[in-house]
């Protein structure tokens, strides 16, 4: 497989979001922009005066459809060096330096079909959210379900979103499950992911489901494992840790 | 681009002592982070072998049983993942491939190393950066058995090299004549994985 040199590019800030508490969405547009592959992430290198650097990845949560620019949804770590500067400093119109897209594994697109399952836990969620835009944008039918595991409802990253897509009747359906505090009256999940849990939403796919988890390593292990138990095939089941490595 | 300066960044600093342990673009971390691209496999040690083989003279295995009778070394080193974090003085014990190579005959022609993994996972090395005390199978880690999240039974550990070299559920070695890419190098990383010289993606 050929692949193209990345080259450092400085990207333009041309929005902030606020998505929850802990979570900003960062759109920059790139004048050396490619499209990626959903799942895939960015390197962000940071430079102070004296020439001091430092870099992190950030998986990209657009599209590839969206031409020309990138979005990154990314965590803000309390004690960490990029992502408080990037939540508390960072302002539209300024320019950061970017490379990618990388990675080629934890990457789906339309062509590889389904059914697909898609489990996230926390901020895990970012890059199974460039697949999801990526198939309503192309107007797919796969089958598609999201598991996806938060502390509470306003942890919930792309809440109306995800729900706005799971109305469409497309064939996607979103399940949630809150491990600290459900909304009021909700009568769904409430505890981790657990293989009982999975159990019941793969069922439909049962072992044909192409999987994708990205989360906290705890989450990433039970799911995986549970997966392995269930007898899929491991070649279906594909894994990206996210968290305190992000920082 | 040697580098747009970042408004207002100032960036966190160590004491020179330790900056100048971490490679360029590198953070430090104290914990012990987990990166893998599919399930964690659990080969039960009944099961275990380790394999040289490929351009050797004749292939040998090893037991579990009896690749734990091998002599072993501690070392202490730092890593680098390219994911960007650095953990410094890192202990292991595990058995250097220079005493596994003791009991094979390479052909000189064998030059390159293809480390293969239970789950399928792969990378390549060239052997004359696995030699002389650069590169060892580890299956412990600060005194206890090596944790199956982090590689457990047994891993390569090749601390020189970005850390995705250092396969982990290493079950063998095959010697090949020419650098083929393994798992992660065939998916834009880079064939070689120096984090001193930023060796990341293919084509740095």
């Amino acid at each position: 497989m050929v692949q193209p040199v990345l080259e450092w590019q400085a990207g333009r800030v041309t929005a902030i979001r606020p998505e929850t508490r802990q979570t900003k969405s960062f759109t920059f547009a790139l004048p050396k922009w490619m499209a990626h592959r959903p799942g895939q992430h960015y390197d962000v290198r940071l430079t102070a005066p004296d020439g001091y650097q430092t870099q992190r990845s950030y998986s990209i949560a657009s599209p590839p459809e969206r031409l020309r620019e990138i979005e990154l949804t990314v965590e803000r770590i309390p004690d960490g060096e990029v992502s408080p500067y990037l939540h508390d400093v960072l302002m539209q119109g300024d320019e950061l330096e970017v490379r990618g897209p990388i990675g080629g594994y934890f990457v789906w697109d339309v062509r590889l079909g389904g059914p697909l399952l898609l489990v996230g836990g926390g901020s895990g969620v970012v890059p199974l959210m460039a697949m999801l835009r990526h198939r309503a944008a192309q107007h797919s039918t796969v089958p598609t379900r999201m598991l996806y595991s938060s502390r509470s409802a306003e942890d919930v990253i792309y809440h109306d979103e995800l729900d706005g897509m799971a109305a469409a009747s497309d064939g996607f359906e979103a399940f949630y499950t809150f491990t600290r505090q459900p909304p009021a009256g909700w009568t769904g999940y409430r505890r981790r992911i657990d293989a009982a849990m999975l159990a019941e939403v793969i069922k439909p796919f049962d072992k044909r489901a192409r999987v994708y988890v990205c989360g906290p390593t705890l989450l990433v292990e039970a799911v995986a494992n549970a997966l392995v138990e269930m007898e899929l095939p491991i070649e279906q089941i594909r894994t990206e840790r996210f968290g305190p490595t992000g920082v | 681009m040697a580098g747009l300066i970042s408004r207002g960044f100032l960036g966190r600093r160590r004491p020179a002592e330790v900056e100048n342990r971490l490679p360029p673009g590198q953070y430090l971390v104290t914990d012990f982070p987990v990166l893998s691209a599919g399930p964690t496999p659990h080969t039960p040690l009944e099961r275990w072998s380790f394999t040289v083989e490929g351009l050797v003279g004749s292939p040998v295995t090893w037991s579990w049983e009896e690749f734990q009778k091998l002599p072993t070394q501690t070392y202490t080193v730092d890593i680098s993942c390219v994911t960007k974090w650095t953990k410094l003085d890192t202990r292991w014990l595990g058995v250097s491939i220079d005493t596994l190579l003791k009991a094979v005959q390479v052909d000189p022609a064998g030059r390159y190393v293809m480390a293969y993994s239970d789950g399928g996972y792969t990378t390549n090395l060239p052997l004359e950066e696995m030699v002389n005390g650069q590169a060892f199978v580890a299956y412990q880690f600060d005194d206890k058995p090596l944790d199956p999240v982090h590689g457990g039974p047994a891993r390569l550990v090749v601390p020189h090299l970005y850390f995705w070299k250092s396969a982990k559920w290493i079950r063998g070695l095959r010697f090949m004549e020419r650098n083929q890419p393994g798992f992660w190098e065939s998916l834009g990383y880079h064939i070689h994985g120096d984090p001193w010289k930023e060796e990341r993606y293919s084509g740095d």
